[in-house]
């Protein structure tokens, strides 16, 4: 039983099995990009046949990122790192932590990079010398007295060594940021004519309703184009939140990468309708009074009290999406022959009869097309990702970079031995030229020249 | 002088350099060496000023824009890269050699630049944010490098090969082998922390656009699986003990991941990157 606990558990532990998970994940993530994914059944009936999208159904392949063999693969890829770090990671803190002046004396003569030098005089004021030189390196020395003689150590970023585990860690905090937010969280979106108001939202996919607890109203919509008429420059809904329970109500425009958050749920600019409907408004010049009508196209409105009649008979689109670039208006007060004429949509126009001037101003309604995230484990997957950057840097770059210098009185001589030797945990051609570089300080030094 | 012409000018500067550079490989042409060093940074700096006359335009057509919203504009920022990467390897490792496998890389981004449209458009929504100037620059940075990886992997197969056989051909005048395999290691780990940035950029920016940081989109997928791959060739180097012929083979096989991920998503696959085409 302990036998096969243990090869479970070396298995989990395994670089193997991580090379298998990465290699595996890699492998079957091209399936997803290759086909479409999270369209209805229909679709993979006619694009690959009844048979072959049985086979797909079966196998979740039209959502496959979220298919319950994707997701043991990340499951397991998820244990191996967790398994891999508890098994190693006690040995490395041991390395971070140790006490190298506790190292063996023989090892010393064994390590990769290694010097001997003699010079005269006692241990005590070598150990002072050897320390300064040390220090001009960068390498600030400990040192301690042995029966044989005296044992410098200087190490420089030890807790590099943890730098590969807080990569791993990271992936495990976004994981667990992923998870938060798929139990916590959802995502949805809302269409809201202008004008409108909504206090639910829709789930994406299921189109279940999730009441928001307060109301957002669009009080506006704005589409603009660049000059060359065709490719949009920005897309903005002027939002108003009440929120009863809280007392709370204000407005903000919110545009493509730029959302509005409240009470952890976000509001993204991501979509729009244009709607059959004109927003007017009309003003009598010589008595200032101003009307806004909101009209359905192509039907005679009345300004009650007025003898005013108008309505929009003709439009010219922009796109197959229906946004309207001009418009054809029938305006009659009544007087004279009515005005007809055509004008871009968000202009104004100004009409002269005989007896009136107005000014008439015209926008087709659109409806704002909202993205709504609540999304409570963004937050750990953004400090999984800082930590991955931090920890590949580590990882990468620096290393535990250690020095010793044994000093020894040699029997029957006026004179010293001294040892000096080092080792890296990576990046050795590196060490090799710090090392050599510590090696040269020792050799110009007139200390290490007489002996 | 234009944006237009300058990068033109560019495009035969970069071509110019690697045939110099292949021609102190080839025939051992050691006196064109400072020529062709100088060549290059000359070349860099063109590029440079290429890019900056472009925002520049973009500005004067008051609809400015940091030039890295297109398929024109980010080849041209991944030649800059690599001959940055390039420069710096050489500046490092003082071996000229090393520009014959890193320079066509640069010479040949820009000449598919030159086959792209290069209008100065102006951006629509979606790209209107200071992330996409991260998500690029980081991406791409990550991509050089691992060109210039690919480069060294293919330069340690041909010198392995060489080892073999003739002893005294002109690969001879290659770096050592274990060099060659310390330079492939050194430019894969810092072209993986860049990949990890640009991914890390793109999610940051994708939340703050559509509010969701990860969709399984076609071009994140294919980064994450470029990822995986030199993810998986880290691991079996660090604690497999793998190196040389296998790990220049892994640097080849990751680069034409990041191929993919860089061309063959925009024109073969769908998806919410198809402003990347073009």
């Amino acid at each position: 039983m302990k036998k096969n606990e243990n090869m479970a558990w070396r298995f989990f532990a395994s670089v193997r099995l991580a090379l298998f998970a990465l290699l595996i994940l890699a492998t079957t993530s091209i399936i997803g990009t290759l086909i479409p994914q999270k369209n209805p059944p229909e679709f993979y009936v006619d694009a690959f046949g009844p048979r072959t999208a049985q086979f797909f159904q079966m196998l979740d392949v039209p959502d496959m990122y979220n298919s319950w063999w994707f997701l043991s693969l990340l499951l397991l890829f998820s244990i191996n790192l967790i398994v891999c770090t508890i098994d190693r990671l006690p040995n490395v803190w041991q390395m971070v932590v140790m006490n190298n002046l506790d190292t063996d004396l023989a090892r010393l003569e064994k390590m990769p990079n290694s010097k001997v030098f003699h010079a005269s005089g006692d241990a005590e004021s070598l150990t002072g010398v050897v320390t300064t030189l040390l220090a001009k390196k960068g390498w600030k020395a400990q040192h301690e007295k042995k029966p044989s003689g005296t044992l410098l150590f200087s190490q420089k970023t030890a807790w590099s060594r943890l730098g590969v585990y807080s990569v791993h860690l990271s992936i495990l905090l976004i994981f667990a940021g992923a998870i938060i937010g798929s139990l916590f969280g959802f995502k949805a979106g809302v269409m809201i004519p202008e004008g409108g108001v909504s206090d639910t939202v829709y789930e994406t996919g299921s189109g279940k309703p999730i009441p928001l607890g307060f109301s957002v109203q669009c009080d506006d919509f704005n589409l603009s184009f660049y000059a060359d008429g065709s490719t949009p420059k920005e897309f903005r809904s002027d939002l108003t939140v009440r929120d009863d329970t809280a007392n709370n109500t204000f407005s903000r425009s919110i545009i493509v990468n730029d959302p509005m958050d409240y009470k952890g749920i976000t509001f993204y600019q991501s979509s729009y309708e244009p709607m059959q409907g004109f927003n007017i408004s009309i003003t009598n010049k010589a008595t200032n009074v101003r009307q806004n009508f909101q009209i359905p196209f192509g039907q005679k409105t009345h300004w009650p009290e007025t003898d005013i009649d108008f309505g929009v008979i003709n439009q010219q689109v922009r796109s197959r999406m229906g946004d309207v670039a001009s418009l054809k208006v029938w305006f009659s007060d009544g007087q004279d022959e009515p005005n007809v004429f055509w004008m871009d949509n968000n202009a104004i126009q100004a009409i002269t009869t005989p007896t009136a001037t107005y000014e008439f101003q015209a926008s087709q309604v659109y409806a704002t097309g909202l993205q709504v995230a609540k999304d409570p484990g963004v937050w750990t997957v953004y400090a999984g990702c800082t930590l991955m950057l931090i920890g590949l840097y580590v990882a990468f770059f620096l290393s535990h970079r250690r020095v010793w210098v044994y000093i020894v009185r040699e029997e029957n001589e006026d004179r010293c031995r001294i040892l000096v030797c080092g080792a890296t945990s990576k990046n050795k051609i590196a060490f090799e030229k710090e090392f050599a570089a510590l090696v040269e300080c020792f050799t110009h030094d007139s200390t290490f020249q007489n002996a | 002088m234009n944006s237009s012409q300058l990068l033109g000018i560019t495009t035969f500067a970069y071509l110019f350099s690697a045939i110099l550079y292949i021609a102190i490989f080839v025939f051992r042409a050691k006196k064109l060496g400072l020529f062709a060093t100088v060549l290059t940074i000359g070349a860099f700096l063109v590029n440079s000023a290429g890019i900056g006359m472009r925002w520049y335009e973009s500005h004067q057509m008051g609809i400015g824009y940091a030039p890295l919203s297109n398929m024109y504009e980010s080849l041209v920022f991944f030649a800059w890269a690599i001959a940055l990467c390039y420069l710096g390897l050489e500046l490092k490792y003082k071996n000229r050699v090393l520009g014959a496998f890193s320079m066509p890389f640069a010479a040949l981004a820009m000449t598919m630049a030159g086959l792209k449209n290069p209008d100065i458009k102006p951006l629509i929504p979606a790209l209107q944010s200071n992330w996409l100037i991260a998500h690029v620059i980081t991406c791409f940075i990550g991509y050089a490098a691992f060109a210039v990886a690919c480069g060294m992997g293919m330069m340690y197969l041909l010198k392995e090969r060489q080892a073999n056989t003739a002893p005294n051909s002109l690969l001879a005048s290659l770096p050592e082998l274990k060099l060659i395999d310390d330079i492939v290691h050194k430019t894969i780990l810092f072209g993986f922390l860049w990949l990890s940035a640009g991914i890390i950029t793109g999610a940051v920016w994708a939340n703050s656009a559509w509010g969701t940081y990860w969709s399984w989109d076609p071009k994140e997928t294919w980064s994450l699986i470029t990822w995986f791959v030199y993810a998986a060739t880290l691991h079996a180097r660090f604690t497999r003990g793998w190196g040389g012929r296998r790990i220049a083979w892994l640097a080849i096989i990751g680069f034409f991941s990041v191929i993919f991920t860089y061309y063959g998503v925009n024109y073969l696959l769908s998806g919410l990157h198809s402003y990347g085409g073009g």
